[in-house]
């Protein structure tokens, strides 16, 4: 867990989720969650009969990996709460990087928390997860 | 929607955990996990959405029994998709996903056994030029423990598009 006494506003974490995401991963995904969807596994179906370009990884997916990052950064079980706007897709090859920058040290419901701003960016610097979330930090 | 067992399981959690990069103990080794303060193997913190694997109805999981499928097969598609039922905290039963947010209340744990009960938010519309008209829906997905108490709020934002969205 973070310690009030060692973080600022304006510190970030920031790491690399995925390098060269490849196919097989979205598949674990489909396989762990349980969305089958095949627009994310079914690249005969998603290109010639839904029109995508290819097969792309599932939001959550994303905001799985993105949620990595965050908890090696906070500490386990310290969120409060994590919540993302999925922005632009995700697709095989992408490299994406995760950054969590700390807006606010407050108290709420009588302890000590952190507002952290959430973004994950792919290759091209392309936003494809914005975000936030709040953690428990030790005072 | 309504999930009235959604078994947490040490093995769904570590499988769950690889699939989104995780390599931290806590979602995989028993022995370390009872080492911290939470005593035990947790969720991760997008976990809940798996509990499309325990709704009877999820409609992107195919079928026993021949209900048919969408995806390609022979023919580069099968059936069409039924999309009467909601799905797991998102929005992927109402189209693509557009935003996902959780309120964490309590620590999920291996052996929670969950109930999810899923409630419509509101509705919207919006022009895009992407993939034009772009409708909006909220789902509200309340999970609670054996205890009956909640544990997690989760907050799906599903839209339909007119069109696919270019890349």
């Amino acid at each position: 867990m973070l310690k009030e006494n060692e973080i600022n506003v304006g510190d970030t974490h920031s790491a690399v989720l995925v390098d060269d995401l490849k196919r097989t991963q979205i598949v674990q995904y489909a396989g762990a969650s349980g969305d089958y969807n095949p627009l994310h596994t079914d690249e005969i179906f998603t290109t010639q009969v839904a029109g995508y370009p290819s097969v792309f990884a599932h939001g959550m997916l994303s905001m799985g990996l993105t949620g990595t990052m965050l908890t090696d950064y906070v500490g386990d079980g310290a969120l409060k709460k994590y919540g993302v706007r999925f922005t632009n897709q995700v697709w095989p090859g992408d490299t994406l990087t995760g950054k969590a920058t700390i807006i606010e040290i407050r108290e709420e419901d009588g302890e000590k928390v952190v507002d952290l701003m959430i973004e994950t960016t792919n290759q091209n610097d392309v936003a494809v997860i914005t975000g936030n979330a709040t953690a428990r930090i030790e005072s | 929607m309504a999930i009235d067992k959604f078994l947490v399981e040490a093995s769904h959690i570590m499988m769950f955990a690889r699939s989104v990069g995780d390599a931290n103990p806590i979602y995989h080794d028993e022995e370390y996990a009872k080492g911290t303060e939470l005593g035990g193997i947790i969720a991760p913190p997008t976990f809940a959405q798996s509990s499309a694997q325990f709704d009877p109805d999820y409609f992107l999981r195919p079928k026993i029994g021949g209900e048919g499928w969408f995806g390609s097969g022979k023919e580069a598609t099968g059936a069409k998709p039924s999309k009467e039922s909601g799905g797991g905290g998102g929005g992927a039963a109402m189209g693509l996903h557009a935003e996902q947010h959780f309120e964490y209340h309590k620590p999920v744990k291996a052996g929670d056994v969950l109930t999810a009960t899923t409630k419509p938010g509101n509705t919207w519309e919006k022009e895009s030029k992407r993939a034009g008209k772009l409708k909006f829906s909220e789902s509200v997905t309340e999970y609670r423990n054996q205890d009956g108490e909640l544990v997690i709020t989760a907050t799906g934002v599903g839209v339909q598009t007119e069109r696919a969205v270019d890349s």
